[in-house]
């Protein structure tokens, strides 16, 4: 499973046909404290690029885009108890949602975590 | 104070911000710590829980002189300084013909002068309004004093192991004071709603000062962002955000910063609109708002009443790492304005149900 970003610092990463969604690690420490997640009902769909998610650090609202089209089929309600849990876990427990992609070609426009991690020197 | 490169002002303490890992970002023309590596929810209960290091040099503190420079600053402000024991300060503010709020000050009596702390944002107007303004007053800006806070319950211990004069001080009293080695003019005041002091030293011994506090096992740095969530919780305005030019202080429930004497005789900037709003009321009165749930309703976000009317604004809001919850302070029609009132705030699209609550969020402690 390959994990891939965007340069607006979500993940994605691909297991069979779900996609799972989160922010990196690097946006969550730009945030700070994260205090709530708005998150979207499953069944909704987006386009790439579109926002899906809604992230409060103590300071500022953060708007969370889809890396690639799809339905959402789950949506992490651990994150929504426990908004810290996105500080702690960004890339693994700390997910924000799943999604069903209607094009999986979308996922080779993202960086790999090479290239990710090239573009955060960058910044 | 220096430059860096792009411009923005520094204060003595900027080298060892950098040093604690801030994170560093424009304010007001300066470069100043939003906050430190251990983030703003734990610098803000740390800040209630011991002691915080606040950097405010950005501030501007000046002193007025003159042969009366307390009956010279009343034709400025609605507040009533010529009754002002030496010792002591008092909040106010500068109005504008329309009564409202050009910047909003502590001032502190001393001995030969007034010492006033400016918002850094405004300080360079307030210094010209104040020369063009005050008669018979000299104005000087103490461009070579940086001015350090510690705010919190174990601020008067710490404190003390400099000189324990400062147990005997009450909040809002001022004194000239040699805290060991430094040379300070030391007040028992703050913006968290804790007890604490702001500490004026010169610029030369800012840092010194700074690194023996920080040394004390109570206290820990923190940066503006902490800043902001304290000094909500504890209800009090925040210049250019929830008072403006626009607003009074009678809108702004600051009518306590107005006596008697001052109602009745006016002499001050827009005297007249802030008089006739005492008799008459205001049309809008800034409220605290808790709004429901966990999400939090910023700077901007509308108010409407239940039948989908607007009917105000938020002028603060965030979240409250002591009280556990979003809060806002905001302008509501007075009819809306009482603690209880069922308000919906409209956020990214969503009605969300709130309630008006009075301010503060938390209770102060201040030392008596």
């Amino acid at each position: 499973m390959t994990t891939r970003y965007t340069k607006d610092h979500e993940w994605i990463r691909l297991d069979g046909d779900v996609a799972t969604v989160g922010i990196s690690d690097y946006a969550q420490s730009q945030l700070g404290d994260v205090v709530f997640v708005d998150l979207p009902a499953p069944g909704k769909t987006v386009e790439a690029g579109a926002e899906i998610a809604v992230v409060e650090s103590v300071k500022a609202a953060s708007e969370v885009y889809a890396p690639c089209g799809g339905e959402v089929v789950e949506s992490n309600q651990a994150i929504a108890d426990d908004p810290a849990l996105v500080n702690r876990a960004a890339q693994t427990d700390g997910w924000f949602v799943k999604m069903k992609l209607s094009d999986k070609a979308e996922l080779d426009a993202l960086m790999d975590q090479a290239a990710y991690d090239a573009y955060l020197k960058t910044l | 104070m220096g430059d860096t490169a792009e411009n923005l002002k520094v204060t003595p303490l900027n080298a060892l911000h950098k040093e604690l890992g801030a994170r560093m970002v424009p304010f007001a023309g300066y470069e100043m710590p939003v906050q430190y590596p251990t983030g703003i929810l734990t610098e803000h209960k740390h800040t209630r829980a011991a002691a915080g290091l606040f950097d405010v040099s950005h501030m501007g503190q000046v002193r007025i002189t003159g042969d009366d420079p307390a009956k010279a600053l009343e034709a400025l402000v609605p507040g009533d300084i010529q009754s002002l024991d030496v010792g002591k300060m008092r909040y106010t503010m500068f109005t504008n013909d329309q009564g409202g709020i050009r910047d909003d000050f502590m001032v502190n009596k001393r001995d030969r002068d007034l010492f006033v702390v400016f918002n850094a944002a405004c300080k360079d107007d307030d210094i010209a309004h104040a020369r063009a303004n005050l008669k018979g007053c000299e104005i000087e800006y103490l461009e070579d004093r940086a001015l350090l806070a510690l705010q919190g319950p174990a601020a008067v211990a710490v404190l003390s192991r400099l000189n324990p004069v400062v147990q005997a001080m009450s909040f809002s009293m001022g004194a000239t004071l040699a805290l060991d080695r430094f040379e300070a003019f030391v007040t028992r005041s703050g913006y968290t709603g804790e007890d604490g002091f702001e500490i004026s030293v010169p610029n030369a011994q800012a840092e010194d000062l700074a690194r023996w506090l920080l040394s004390q096992p109570e206290v820990k740095p923190i940066g503006l962002g902490a800043r902001d969530s304290l000094r909500l919780e504890a209800g009090l305005c925040l210049y250019g955000h929830d008072i403006d030019a626009t607003t009074t202080p009678i809108e702004a429930g600051l009518n306590w910063t107005i006596p008697k004497r001052r109602r009745e005789e006016g002499g001050f900037p827009g005297a007249a609109v802030i008089q006739e709003q005492l008799r008459n009321g205001v049309s809008r009165k800034l409220t605290g708002i808790r709004p429901e749930g966990r999400a939090p309703a910023r700077e901007g976000t509308e108010v409407l009443n239940d039948k989908g009317e607007k009917i105000g604004t938020i002028t603060s809001g965030g979240f409250g790492p002591s009280v556990d919850a979003p809060i806002a302070m905001g302008y509501v029609a007075t009819e809306y304005a009482a603690p209880g009132t069922p308000l919906t705030l409209m956020v990214r699209g969503k009605a969300l149900p709130a309630k008006t609550c009075k301010l503060p969020f938390i209770t102060k402690r201040y030392a008596k």
